[in-house]
């Protein structure tokens, strides 16, 4: 009825290639912002920002990053955690090197610096696929998280080995450190949410996206028709690796604080942002905020119910956490495949047909 | 706006009486994961001391004590979340039982005006109150534990460790580094050689280590592990027939769990301490009868006696004393965070008030000042008893090297200091 193309004309060839070419989809984006950026800032407090919406932000920046890698290119990867490290550390380094730059653009510098590291890390991507990409890739990991552990220039020689996020500012308005108001820290990463998702949203869409899945769906013929596998692969690893970098350093300085590289980037985290993609959908924007809203929002939502609502011991609400998030990824796993992304996919056909399905 | 909806539906519902006032303690447990061998026995105590006040006195001062415990796995990300959903409670006192966590929270208690109580871990240097005013490591903290295995080591050398090997088997994060800087400036002075193995988390993989330690053969090995970690490692020293009375864990390495899977062949092993062992304390049979019997024990109620269960009580134990403390310096018994700060930094603990408390001798006589945060660092040494299941003391508390510790945490405050534009407190 209202979620339809009937009645909704478009004179241009722009009009007609739009991101959201229904007027009800197009007008729930708008709402969508707007609520994210003129309505939450004023409400936010600090437990909402640091326990639940820093954190939803942060890993729809690194799957949105994964996402382009592993659903639009086709090349597993198992370093996302690795990678996160490396946009940790440069912010890091950025940071104590120069504190009187913004710390935007130390975080897209760190988001560079990464995409240099993946580029490194992609190129044996050229050459082997599949399960042995996942290998080297998880090779990746270790090799930077135990480089971080191993040199202490990176973490300016601190006793701890761990490094600490100092007081920094964007325009006089402090983002890291404990001073940070909940409101600040949130609109940064919003912000680098909300351009980075246009970005991925924008790059899939284009040239650069179909060579991505040209080499996705069959390399061979992507090949014999004109697609660069060396340029495809290498730009999908640059890409990721640049929001991913991103999302670690945002991790890093505006959420956590102060990072211990084996515990926060170690293997579980190169686990978990690839099941936010899986579970999301492969290959699709939306299914990577599904997928980590799905992951961060719903371990909070059971630990509030069982411990808070409920009064559970917290031990028991936390296996149960385990037992239920588990069984729910299997649940959806069955039941679609293709992630939230397709159950979304599949909503708005029904709604097209709504309320005379035929 | 953190308990959410149910307490906005029940406040709705219940249309607010007066709010009674009581002592809000959180308590950022973890019973589940690789470290909850220790972080059950700690939490119950530290829980069972203030259902004690509560069932016995009544609470603090007249006033009630509430615990909320938060899970956090010994994990940062939940230790935040525990943090930022525990604080608007008025929360007096966090006590994470985690360096990782500890790290994480040093400079957001310190914008929240509320204090920090890590016992025997969380950053050393803390310790220098004109640096961290809000964070508080007595009594004693991981360098003296270095110091106090090494002194320990001295005294059984007949004061000479020149030409002697000593490796540190550490847990690969913070907590595991802690001790490092201090075992290589005691290294120079006293001229034994240092070793250092990391084990990656949770620890289970420790073969190569133990395989190194059986090929250099070092005279001694101390441990900086918690957790599975812990167990792996004695098993790991049994099997290569390493000595065990040359093997010395810190105080977090030396529990019952610990060495009680390898049975006889841990028979020997040390660790360190800071309190008092077993149950032989007046405070234990109120714990029966006010806490145990009535069916109040936190967790399942199996703990009492165990080593970290008496370290929790012993925290507790702290906590409840600034809290009179602090009491009676602002004259009013329900406090704010801030009157508990005061209280923690003007504690003074003396074996009167501990006799009175049914805990004599469980810990050192010392007095918190505005520049001393770390209290005396008094170090014991205990010893495992495989047939017997007992730990043993083989050295009461002493003092430990106060000038090369002193200086390292004036350095690393310092550094700190500079770091986040501090400015020295306490003139």
């Amino acid at each position: 009825m209202f979620y339809r193309e009937a009645g909704d004309f478009k004179v241009s060839y722009v009009d007609d290639s739009q991101t959201f070419p229904i007027k009800f989809d197009r007008y729930r984006y708008y709402v969508v912002l707007a609520v994210a950026f003129g309505i939450i800032p004023f409400i936010i407090n600090d437990y909402w920002a640091n326990a639940l919406l820093l954190p939803f932000l942060i890993y729809a920046i690194a799957a949105i990053g994964l996402n382009i890698l592993v659903g639009y290119c086709g090349q597993v990867s198992l370093g996302t955690g690795g990678f996160m490290a490396v946009g940790a550390y440069a912010c890091y380094k950025l940071m104590t090197a120069f504190p009187d730059v913004s710390m935007f653009i130390h975080v897209v510098l760190a988001g560079g610096v990464t995409a240099l590291v993946g580029v490194l890390f992609g190129l044996p991507s050229l050459r082997i696929k599949g399960f042995y990409l996942a290998v080297a890739t998880l090779a990746a990991q270790f090799f930077l998280v135990w480089l971080f552990n191993r040199v202490p220039w990176f973490y300016n020689y601190s006793a701890s080995g761990q490094i600490n996020a100092p007081e920094r500012d964007v325009f006089g308005i402090i983002i890291t450190g404990p001073n940070a108001p909940a409101w600040a820290t949130y609109l940064f990463c919003l912000i680098f949410l909300t351009v980075c998702a246009l970005i991925a949203r924008n790059l899939t869409r284009g040239t650069t996206g179909r060579s991505w899945m040209a080499i996705r769906d069959m390399d061979i013929a992507a090949e014999i028709i004109g697609v660069n596998p060396l340029k495809a692969k290498i730009s999908a690893f640059a890409v990721s690796s640049f929001f991913v970098g991103i999302a670690g350093a945002l991790f890093f300085a505006v959420y956590l604080g102060a990072v211990e590289v084996g515990e926060v980037f170690g293997i579980q985290k190169s686990f978990l942002v690839l099941f936010m993609v899986i579970i999301g959908g492969l290959g699709s924007i939306f299914g990577s905020f599904a997928g980590a809203a799905f992951l961060v929002l719903l371990p909070v939502l059971l630990k509030l119910i069982g411990v808070d609502l409920l009064g559970w011991p917290t031990d028991i609400v936390a296996h149960l956490n385990l037992v239920i998030v588990g069984a729910l990824i299997i649940m959806f796993l069955i039941l679609e495949p293709h992630g939230l992304a397709q159950l979304w996919r599949v909503a708005k056909e029904k709604l097209r047909l709504w309320p005379f399905p035929h | 706006m953190n308990k959410t909806l149910a307490t906005m539906a029940l406040g709705a519902l219940m249309a607010a009486g007066p709010a009674l006032a009581d002592l809000v303690i959180p308590d950022l447990s973890y019973r589940t994961g690789p470290y909850a061998a220790g972080g059950i026995p700690f939490s119950d105590g530290y829980n069972d001391y203030f259902t004690l006040l509560n069932e016995r006195d009544g609470g603090i001062g007249g006033v009630p004590v509430r615990v909320i415990e938060c899970e956090t796995g010994y994990n940062t990300e939940k230790g935040v979340e525990c943090y930022e959903a525990t604080k608007g409670e008025g929360a007096l006192v966090y006590q994470p039982l985690s360096t990782g966590i500890t790290y994480q929270l040093i400079p957001k208690v310190t914008a929240d005006n509320i204090p920090l109580h890590t016992m025997g871990y969380g950053r050393t240097s803390a310790a220098n109150g004109t640096v961290f005013s809000h964070v508080f490591n007595y009594p004693a903290n991981y360098w003296n534990g270095a110091s106090g295995a090494i002194n320990y080591l001295l005294e059984e050398n007949g004061g000479d460790l020149s030409g002697k090997k000593i490796a540190l088997i550490y847990h690969n994060s913070a907590y595991g580094k802690e001790p490092i800087r201090t075992l290589e400036d005691l290294s120079e002075k006293h001229g034994y050689e240092l070793a250092l193995l990391p084990v990656d988390h949770p620890g289970q993989e420790q073969k190569s280590q133990w395989l190194q330690i059986r090929r250099d053969r070092p005279d001694y090995v101390i441990m900086w592990g918690w957790g599975v970690m812990n167990q792996v490692a004695v098993q790991e020293a049994a099997n290569i027939r390493f000595p065990m009375e040359n093997f010395i864990g810190v105080w977090w390495s030396g529990a019952e769990f610990d060495v009680e899977p390898a049975g006889e062949k841990a028979n020997g092993y040390k660790a360190l301490t800071f309190t008092g062992l077993g149950m032989d304390y007046p405070v234990y049979e109120d714990l029966q009868k006010h806490v145990v019997d009535a069916g109040k024990a936190a967790g399942a109620g199996d703990q009492l006696g165990a080593v970290q269960y008496n370290r929790g009580l012993y925290a507790a134990m702290l906590a409840s004393e600034a809290i009179k403390t602090a009491q009676e310096i602002h004259g009013t018994a329900d406090i704010t965070p801030a009157m508990m700060r005061d209280g923690m930094e003007a504690l003074e603990m003396t074996n009167a008030k501990m006799d009175a408390l049914g805990m004599a001798g469980f810990g050192p006589e010392f007095t918190v000042t505005c520049e001393n945060h770390g209290g005396p660092g008094l170090v014991g040494v205990v010893q495992w008893d495989a047939s017997a299941k007992t730990w043993n003391t083989v050295q009461d508390f002493k003092p430990t090297d106060v000038e090369v510790i002193g200086a390292l945490i004036d350095e690393d405050s310092a550094a700190y200091a500079a770091e986040n534009n501090i400015e020295a407190r306490c003139n």
